[in-house]
């Protein structure tokens, strides 16, 4: 499972994997507090470009992290979500929750 | 009509999420399903089978998670079946956004995505005996 994730000005991106499922959600759920606790991250961006499925965990996985950024006070992004992922987000509202931004920043760099 | 049939038991792992849906994939492409019909398939799936994980078997991987899956025509029915602790108040549980366990950051979606992407999903469900999700679609109306 390929998912990683980019620390920069303040920003935390979170590459998330090809399936966001309840397996998946598990680990990214504990990494993401973990990297929020230990730095003063102001942005998190959700990056959908490798995802091509998300269920109500996922849903659920990235609600959560709203909530943890709004007591700290910082903003959180999703970007590059294919035509599935959109519908996921519409169907559950999370599209209120969240900045969707089209596109996205195009700096990121493939890494392994 | 063309019949087809299958049935499947797997443990109750999340690491078996995507084997279910990886499956239920594979025996429905003889009915040449549409990506988008597919991907709403797969997903229904997903929620039926980590509901009976989460919250049928709170997530004891010795137990198991059965389905079962008949085609007739283009016609698909699935059933997820566990044998865990079953859901006390199902009127309650197909209201979006309710959950038994909001610690377990659970959107509460899970019966609402069901219901978004198939045609049709009952639930049976009796006290420490089980739960039962059916679901039916019609591949190929749209």
């Amino acid at each position: 499972m390929i998912f990683q994730y980019e620390l920069k000005d303040n920003s935390l991106r979170v590459m998330l994997p090809k399936e966001l499922d309840h397996h998946s959600s598990i680990d990214i759920r504990t990494q993401t507090d973990m990297l929020l606790k230990t730095y003063q991250v102001k942005n998190l961006i959700f990056d959908f470009r490798q995802t091509e499925f998300m269920d109500s965990s996922g849903i659920g996985m990235v609600i959560g992290r709203c909530r943890n950024m709004e007591f700290s006070g910082g903003e959180v992004t999703a970007e590059h979500m294919n035509e599935r992922i959109q519908k996921i987000f519409l169907l559950s509202g999370l599209h209120k929750l969240i900045k969707v931004k089209e596109g996205g920043d195009e700096t990121w760099t493939e890494t392994k | 009509m063309d019949r087809n049939e299958m049935k499947l038991t797997f443990s109750a792992r999340s690491v078996n999420e995507s084997f279910a849906r990886i499956t239920i994939a594979a025996f429905l492409a003889p009915l040449n399903p549409s990506v988008e019909e597919l991907s709403d398939i797969k997903t229904a799936v997903a929620e039926a089978v980590t509901n009976a994980l989460i919250h049928g078997y709170e997530e004891n991987p010795q137990k198991e998670i059965e389905m079962h899956c008949m085609t007739a025509g283009q016609k698909v029915h699935i059933e997820i079946i566990d044998r865990g602790k079953g859901i006390e108040d199902i009127e309650k549980a197909r209201e979006p956004f309710y959950t038994t366990r909001p610690e377990w950051e659970n959107a509460g979606m899970g019966i609402s995505i069901m219901e978004a992407f198939m045609d049709a999903v009952s639930i049976e469900s009796h006290r420490d005996l089980g739960t039962k999700i059916i679901m039916e679609k019609e591949i190929g109306t749209v």
